[in-house]
């Protein structure tokens, strides 16, 4: 606002103010420059931990282990070997993490599809239908959100691996699964564990659409399953996309379920349970370490950055409006 | 062993399995929902066609059965929060009063060996420092950023950099930083926070080694992930500000230090509570930093992570179960509270 002038009316702007002399104009200035300049310091120094990660991914083995990544740039050597290692090694040692990174994803995608699907549909339901004991069962499944899920590993797996017998008589039989079949209990898991926060998250937009809407929908006689595919679902696609952000994300980055249920065994284990191995047991092994953990993050990255708005939007509608 | 797609074939087709489920879960429901509905509304049609043609007289129309449907809507939902999560939860807590393989009823004795066994009181010490330092430390950060960066240029990138590790994984992010932290005995040091103390003229450590710093420097971690998520929701707080206020505020000559505590603090307690407890929350459940940067070694185990080596590596399901539970009563203060204040915002 260089034009401003003493006599705007208040109000009418909505930041910046309107120094009146210019000495107040140029300590403005310097104001927010200082501020820009903080900002973007804080930010690079924020960066500069990952930064020498992908820096480090990309040198040779033996420069790594002696030297900092930082004097990559007075002594440029780049390669691609780490990742060639990492991704597709022969020794097991290696990692072979282009197997992980594809149980990473035959992990992720049904466990972000099922809660999605199952969440709408009971938030549709605790939103618009009309039953007794609605209010408390959302309060329930509310309040399940709070559940560390801590509480339901041991038990869980003990329901994988040896069935419900009551009193003599099987309910359920054991699961029985092994390898690439184990995938079934971690999306089962992811599931479980996702559906409290899914439902509260979804509730919240579904049950803030007008409900004249519904109201006119039903008076021209459509039914609820009408409503819900062809008014509801299209008018809560932002929802949806906040909510399956989050939920690849969590699956993505999730180490305890997977290693749980998933195992660590080459057929399931996924990127982070492998990472976590490898930094265990071979820690000093920076070329492998480096690559593999930016071979992990780039998938969450890329989602990240190209649906920031989404992810965001959620965040706010899930933490603030409560 | 070279590498062969080959070998992934069955995971893949595993997945697909799983795609053909959702469709076929997800799909057969909605069409159940539409389908037995629209076939009652038709026997109703032709009764009343054929009540029309005798003349007998019509019968009154069904209330319409709404809690049917709204089951139909929840069962998946229901289903699976019982069997994935009610029961589970209630098993482990009834798992917590027996013992190491679950057959015999030790009452509280789980409970007592926790806040006995002196490894396990620093284990609970350190789960205690990791609660009070992350929510306190990274919602500062946030907020004083949140505040600086309202006023600076490049505002979105700015913000997108420090957002950025939200997105890395723990394990990710412990890796990051154990490069950070790493130590070479002789030569020239290869991690950073080394080369600066060398550099200033220190002695390089192995500062994951040396308790309790150590758990310090995992708490950074922690603190450099979500940092950016208490910025983001408090930043949105700021901007939602109303601005005659601001302006108001600014006419009647109030200090930039006035301003924040008198008109930005008041505005945003609701986000800040609400960051807060997130944080908390989230804190109280740390597992995968713990777990990848040291594995509880040298004095760094949480709660969480113990946890999982109790039950899971050790197989003392009682007392991992009686750690789960306390971890679980725990948070349910955190959640009172946050409760209330929401009731509180509600009325006021």
């Amino acid at each position: 606002m260089t034009t401003a002038t003493p006599t705007v009316a208040v109000g009418t702007q909505k930041t910046d103010g309107t120094p009146s002399s210019t000495a107040g104009r140029v300590r403005k200035r310097l104001n927010s420059r200082t501020a820009t300049l903080v900002s973007i310091v804080i930010a690079v120094v924020w960066t500069i931990p990952t930064f020498g990660l992908l820096v480090s991914s990309l040198r040779p083995e033996d420069e790594i282990k002696t030297t900092g990544w930082w004097t990559a740039f007075t002594n440029p050597q780049f390669t691609l070997e780490n990742y060639q290692q990492v991704l597709f090694g022969r020794s097991s040692s290696s990692g072979q993490l282009a197997g992980s990174f594809i149980n990473s994803l035959a992990i992720t995608i049904p466990s972000v599809l099922f809660p999605l699907a199952f969440a709408c549909l009971a938030a549709y339901a605790l939103a618009w239908i009309n039953f007794r004991g609605r209010d408390w069962l959302y309060i329930a499944i509310f309040a399940l959100q709070i559940v560390p899920l801590q509480m339901a590993l041991v038990p869980l797996l003990k329901f994988f691996s040896t069935g419900v017998t009551l009193g003599g008589v099987t309910l359920m039989p054991a699961w029985d699964l092994v390898d690439e079949q184990k995938f079934a209990q971690v999306w089962f898991a992811h599931t479980c564990f996702a559906l409290p926060f899914a439902v509260f998250l979804l509730h919240n937009f579904i049950s803030q659409l007008p409900g004249d809407l519904m109201e006119a929908a039903r008076v021209d006689g459509a039914s609820h399953p009408k409503i819900f595919r062809t008014i509801v679902l299209p008018l809560i696609t932002p929802a949806l996309a906040a909510f399956g952000i989050f939920q690849f994300l969590w699956v993505w980055n999730d180490l305890l379920v997977a290693l749980i249920f998933a195992g660590g065994g080459d057929e399931t284990a996924p990127l982070t349970v492998q990472l976590a191995e490898m930094a265990g047991t071979r820690g000093n092994e920076w070329q492998r370490l480096t690559a593999g953990a930016f071979v992990s993050i780039v998938v969450p990255l890329i989602v990240f950055l190209s649906l920031q708005r989404f992810f965001v939007r959620g965040l706010l509608a899930g933490s603030v409006k409560g | 062993m070279e590498f062969d797609f080959a070998d992934q074939q069955p995971k893949l087709l595993m997945l697909m399995y799983g795609l053909v489920a959702f469709v076929v879960v997800v799909g057969g429901l909605l069409l159940l929902l539409d389908v037995v509905p629209a076939w009652f509304a038709r026997r109703r049609e032709a009764q009343l066609v054929a009540a029309s043609v005798s003349g007998a007289p019509i019968t009154r129309r069904p209330k319409q059965r709404e809690g049917l449907f709204a089951l139909f809507f929840l069962l998946p939902t229901l289903l699976l929060l019982t069997i994935g999560l009610v029961v589970p939860a209630i098993r482990t807590t009834l798992l917590s009063l027996m013992d190491s393989d679950s057959t015999n009823w030790v009452g509280l004795r789980n409970y007592g060996w926790m806040f006995s066994d002196g490894s396990i009181v620093r284990v609970l010490i350190n789960t205690l420092i990791w609660v009070l330092l992350v929510p306190l430390v990274a919602t500062s950060f946030g907020l004083i950023y949140a505040v600086l960066v309202d006023k600076a240029r490049f505002e979105a990138v700015a913000k997108s950099l420090i957002f950025l590790p939200m997105a890395i994984s723990f394990v990710g992010a412990s890796i990051i930083w154990k490069f950070v932290y790493a130590y070479r005995g002789e030569g020239d040091q290869i991690g950073l926070l080394n080369q600066i103390v060398v550099s200033l003229g220190g002695e390089p450590k192995q500062w994951l080694l040396e308790s309790p710093l150590n758990t310090l420097l995992l708490i950074v971690i922690m603190i450099w992930i979500q940092a950016g998520f208490a910025m983001v929701v408090l930043s949105a707080a700021i901007k939602a500000i109303p601005g005659d206020i601001v302006e108001a505020a600014r006419l009647d000559g109030v200090s930039p230090w006035q301003m924040f505590w008198r008109i930005t603090m008041p505005s945003i307690r609701p986000a800040l509570i609400v960051v807060v407890v997130t944080l908390t929350i989230a804190t109280l459940k740390v597992f995968d930093i713990v777990r990848t940067a040291t594995n509880g070694n040298y004095d760094t185990s949480v709660i969480a992570s113990e946890m999982y080596n109790q039950a899971f590596r050790y197989g003392q399901n009682g007392q991992g179960s009686a750690l789960a539970v306390f971890l679980f009563i725990l948070v349910i203060p955190v959640v009172i509270y946050q409760i209330r204040n929401l009731r509180q915002q509600r009325e006021g």
